[in-house]
């Protein structure tokens, strides 16, 4: 039988009440009647053959590029680059894509002889993976390969003799990479794509590149103006990191990039019930969600998110293709819409979403209240082609519990942020005067480039994330959060989603239409 | 006449320290062996001296310690039993005994609303040749705290022969330790200017340069009215103080601090100003931080939270008092700090000459309008009620709390403010002979509650 396609369900008396993800936790909350769900697709059908697709993949590229054996020549500089630990989410289960990839990648180097070969993790201003990230990414027998002998590297982007600038684009974007990435013979890219923002130019123009670089993009005005930054064809995101992987190219790195896409997938046996429809529900599936809702709120909160982050996807491939980064994106970027578009009709006056326990940036980690405004904002509001699924004035009503909490290891510079920043103004135009001081920060530029710490800058980066929906927004209601945290993200806290409901319909009218986003899975709208 | 007393009894002493242990601070009271009782008025010294009837009298956090049998062993020679606490005190003139039998001044006759420097220094000692500290208008320094022909006691408020502001029945003072307050001055305004003049000296003792980094932990009265001093004298780049209630926060920003911000949060924000690094990511010791930070908690966990975020060769001011506490003292070595204490006032060098510390704190106090952190006032009989708001001021929304002595028994009705006039008088000659505890215990508890004044 194939997978089902996304479905919009309408909200009526026999419908049951819908789940919802609650950080740690998991909801049941019933929605208006005329309520819309938007449901993910069922999971593609995986390729049958992972590794065979991938080898032809790399004998086949795409967009003129000559086969990798063909790039490869005994005597040169090969470096592979390969995405850090924001994605997937949640982790897949071994082997990972990145693993599967990588160990062709690296046979057919050596058939071809070449034998100076380097790993860098393109972590960008991300923090810097540990050993068993690092190994669950690309498996024990390429770490003991290349780590034990210096040749497994995590870029560093604070790391003046390891960049060099490459040049400035027509629209004055600074453009500095990683030494070794922009000095090589041939720099082949490993990418998991699972969002449709992810890959292409971005992998190497933002994956490998300096804070300098970086800022030219990640601000507030780019953020702004992409609508969505998962939409290519409105993203100035998308039109900044192309300008730059072009120019790039121009310079004369050679770029080979291989990306694979995944199925919706997400969740194991036991919570297998995630992606399934409330309806559909079996005794099992029931039984399942009340030990999990139960017994993880029983727990006390380090407990259980060390229980969801051991939590590993059964993500399958379902796509690989290789060659000129353009060619090679244009036909990821179908194969994403294919497992996840969802289409509906019109906007609503209030969108109501679940935020998980996980995003890019908490991977084995808090998810403290900057990433959860950053999820529900940056990622969730932005899953959409056309149109946003709330119309302009609408509001958005997150369920969260938004704790005031933060890893002091990986986001020293967010609790600044959040003290400093934050209470000062929530307005991602007004933020910019202070990123620079964050940004060259001694400390934070110590913990990133030393310890396991997100860049200075980052925080800076996350609120920006959400620039585009509070531009769109008229409010944004968090459910069952901290509401000290709450309302200084600037948003407005509520103890159930009905008082949200009624608090939402302030602002937006009496009796709203309200578009549920009824994810992880993921899913993208494409609204008309 | 009424005045509270506080006796030397260790079991009470241990009793107090138990119960506001357990039930916090103010709360020891009840068990404390402070009296109210009736008390005849101190006989005037001699030539120079004063009797004063408070108006308003504060209730400092060094009180709070006393009482709460928190303060430290090191005081015990240095105060005399029985006592009347209260040394932040505005009061009037209500009995003279000048030079000559003469009124010395006329900005000092009776009737004259006064402020008081309550350290008893040589002078008021009749101490002379006085101390090299008291020569130079230094008495808070003074070496003769224990000697001369009034019995030992740091300040009034702690002496038992010179009566304290926690009384109807006066107090006496000489006149070097007076104050004449202007007539713009309020007196919420002038009960602040004792603690005010502590501020300014420690703001003084700060050695604030241009463009320094200063940090300031706590935002009580002290807290707020160093912030006040710091801002009005020095100039510091960036001026952060660690508070704990939002209330603080509030006053710190209006009182001249850059960024008030909660205690846990106040490292951080050092940090983040002086560009420094942490010793370790779990570590809250800076390696660089605060030019200068000014305690004034005087807690173990203030003076260690200031040891980690003050700069190597930095200053750390402690104006709050410390007990026995125990800290680890490794950063002063090894960072090669300068600790100093700032207590009470005198004279001020400052760069245009001196300046007397109380004269410079009426500035502060009238520039800042700092009467407005006198949050409640109490009579006297309500002093159980007193003291524990005192105790829980920041929780409580409050900074300041005074005794109302206003509406006192004696005297007559001023009828245009409804307040009360002393009776005034000159003495012809001064009190030969200087009893001690001449006082009685009339109860344990007050008798009637009133409204406290808002």
């Amino acid at each position: 039988m194939s997978p089902r396609p996304g479905f919009v369900l309408e909200v009526d008396g026999s419908t049951p009440p819908t789940l919802f993800w609650h950080g740690e936790g998991l909801r049941l909350e019933r929605l208006p009647l005329g309520s819309r769900v938007l449901y993910p697709p069922e999971p593609l059908d995986p390729l049958a053959d992972p590794a065979g697709a991938i080898r032809h993949a790399l004998e086949h590229p795409l967009g003129g590029s000559e086969p990798l054996k063909v790039l490869l020549r005994p005597g040169m500089r090969l470096v592979i680059a390969f995405d850090d630990v924001s994605l997937p989410l949640p982790p897949m289960r071994r082997p990972d894509n990145r693993q599967l990839v990588l160990e062709q990648v690296l046979d057919v180097a050596a058939e071809a002889g070449v034998d100076d070969v380097v790993l860098i993790a393109a972590l960008s201003l991300h923090r810097r993976m540990t050993e068993p990230e690092l190994r669950h990414a690309l498996g024990n027998r390429i770490y003991d390969a290349f780590a034990p002998h210096g040749l497994l590297l995590q870029h560093d982007a604070e790391d003046p003799t390891n960049l060099v600038h490459l040049g400035v684009t027509d629209l004055g974007e600074d453009v500095e990479i990683n030494r070794l990435a922009a000095q090589c013979d041939l720099l082949v890219y490993v990418n998991i794509t699972l969002v449709a923002m992810d890959g292409g130019h971005k992998s190497v123009a933002t994956g490998l590149a300096s804070y300098r670089s970086v800022r030219h993009h990640h601000n507030a005005r780019t953020m702004a103006l992409s609508r969505s930054f998962m939409d290519q064809d409105h993203s100035e995101l998308h039109s900044s990191n192309w300008r730059m992987g072009r120019l790039i190219r121009e310079s004369g790195v050679k770029v080979f990039q291989i990306e694979t896409t995944l199925n919706t997938d997400t969740f194991p046996e036991q919570f297998r019930f995630l992606q399934r429809r409330e309806w559909e529900w079996t005794g099992a599936d029931r039984a399942a969600f009340l030990a999990a809702s139960k017994g993880l709120k029983s727990v006390p909160e380090r407990i259980s998110r060390s229980i969801l982050h051991g939590v590993k996807s059964p993500y399958r491939m379902t796509s690989v293709q290789a060659g000129e980064v353009e060619a090679v994106h244009a036909r990821t970027t179908e194969n994403v819409y294919a497992q996840q578009l969802v289409e509906i009709e019109g906007q609503a006056d209030v969108l109501t979403m679940g935020l998980p326990y996980v995003g890019p940036y908490n991977v084995n980690s808090i998810m403290n209240p900057i990433l959860v405004a950053c999820l529900g904002l940056g990622y969730f509001f932005n899953l959409y082609l056309g149109k946003p699924l709330v119309r302009e004035g609408g509001a958005v009503i997150m369920s969260h519990p938004t704790p005031w909490a933060f890893h002091p290891g990986h986001h020293p510079s967010y609790i600044d942020f959040f003290e400093q920043v934050l209470s000062e103004t929530t307005d991602p135009a007004e933020i910019g005067k202070y990123e620079e001081s964050f940004a060259t920060d001694p400390w934070y530029v110590h913990l990133y480039r030393t310890g396991h710490a997100y860049h200075g800058a980052h925080p800076f980066f996350m609120w920006y994330w959400c620039a585009h929906a509070l531009e769109h927004l008229s409010a944004v209601i968090v459910v069952g959060g901290d509401r000290a945290a709450v309302r200084r993200l600037g948003f407005k806290p509520a103890s159930t989603m009905a008082d949200a409901l009624e608090m939402a319909s302030d602002v937006v009218g009496p009796d709203p239409s309200v578009t549920h986003v009824h994810a992880p899975p993921l899913l993208m709208a494409q609204v008309s | 006449m009424k005045a509270l007393v506080f006796e030397r009894n260790l079991a009470r002493f241990a009793a107090s320290r138990v119960v506001s242990s357990l039930a916090g601070s103010g709360k020891g009271v009840s068990v404390a062996p402070l009296r109210l009782t009736d008390l005849e008025a101190p006989a005037l010294r001699g030539p120079g001296w004063h009797r004063v009837r408070p108006r308003l009298a504060g209730i400092c956090g060094s009180d709070l310690a006393t009482i709460d049998g928190h303060s430290s062993r090191y005081f015990e020679d240095l105060v005399s039993f029985p006592f009347v606490p209260g040394h932040e005190i505005v009061g009037v003139i209500e009995e003279s005994f000048g030079a000559n039998g003469a009124i010395a001044s006329s900005a000092l006759a009776p009737g004259a609303r006064v402020v008081i420097e309550s350290v008893i220094g040589c002078i008021p000692r009749g101490i002379d040749p006085p101390c090299s500290a008291c020569a130079q208008g230094r008495s808070g320094g003074c070496e003769r705290v224990g000697f001369g022909h009034i019995s030992p006691g740091l300040q009034i408020g702690y002496c038992a022969d010179t009566g304290g502001g926690w009384s109807n029945a006066g107090l006496v003072a000489h006149e070097t330790q007076l104050h004449a307050v202007p007539d713009e001055l309020s007196d919420e305004e002038a009960v602040m200017i004792e603690p005010t003049a502590c501020a300014v000296h420690a703001a003084i003792r700060a050695e604030v340069n241009p463009g320094d980094t200063v940090a300031v932990l706590g935002a009580g009265t002290l807290g707020l009215t160093t912030v006040a001093a710091l801002r009005s004298l020095t100039e510091p780049g960036a001026l952060f103080v660690g508070a704990k209630h939002p209330h603080q926060r509030r006053l710190a920003e209006e009182l001249g601090a850059d960024t008030a911000v909660p205690p846990a949060q106040l490292g951080r924000a050092v940090r983040r100003q002086s560009r420094s690094l942490a010793v370790s990511e779990r570590s809250h010791q800076l390696t660089g931080g605060a030019d200068v930070v000014v305690d004034c908690v005087g807690s173990a966990e203030s003076v260690t939270e200031a040891l980690s975020i003050v700069r190597p060769r930095g200053r750390l001011v402690l104006v709050g008092m410390p007990g026995n506490i125990r800290i680890d003292l490794a950063p002063l070595w090894h960072r090669e700090l300068i600790l100093t204490g700032a207590y009470a006032y005198g004279t001020e060098e400052l760069a245009d000459g001196t300046r007397r510390t109380f004269d410079l704190a009426m500035e502060v106090v009238a520039r800042c309008r700092l009467g407005r952190l006198v949050s409640a006032r109490y009579p006297l009989d309500r002093f159980e009620e007193a003291l524990a708001h005192a105790g829980a001021a920041g929780r409580r929304g409050a900074v300041k709390i005074v005794f109302d002595l206003r509406r006192a028994p004696t005297g007559r009705s001023d009828p245009s403010t409804g307040t009360t006039r002393p009776a005034i008088r000159v003495a012809s000659k001064p009190a030969l002979s200087l009893p001690r505890r001449r006082t009685r215990v009339l109860t344990t508890r007050p008798r009637t509650r009133k409204e406290a004044t808002p």
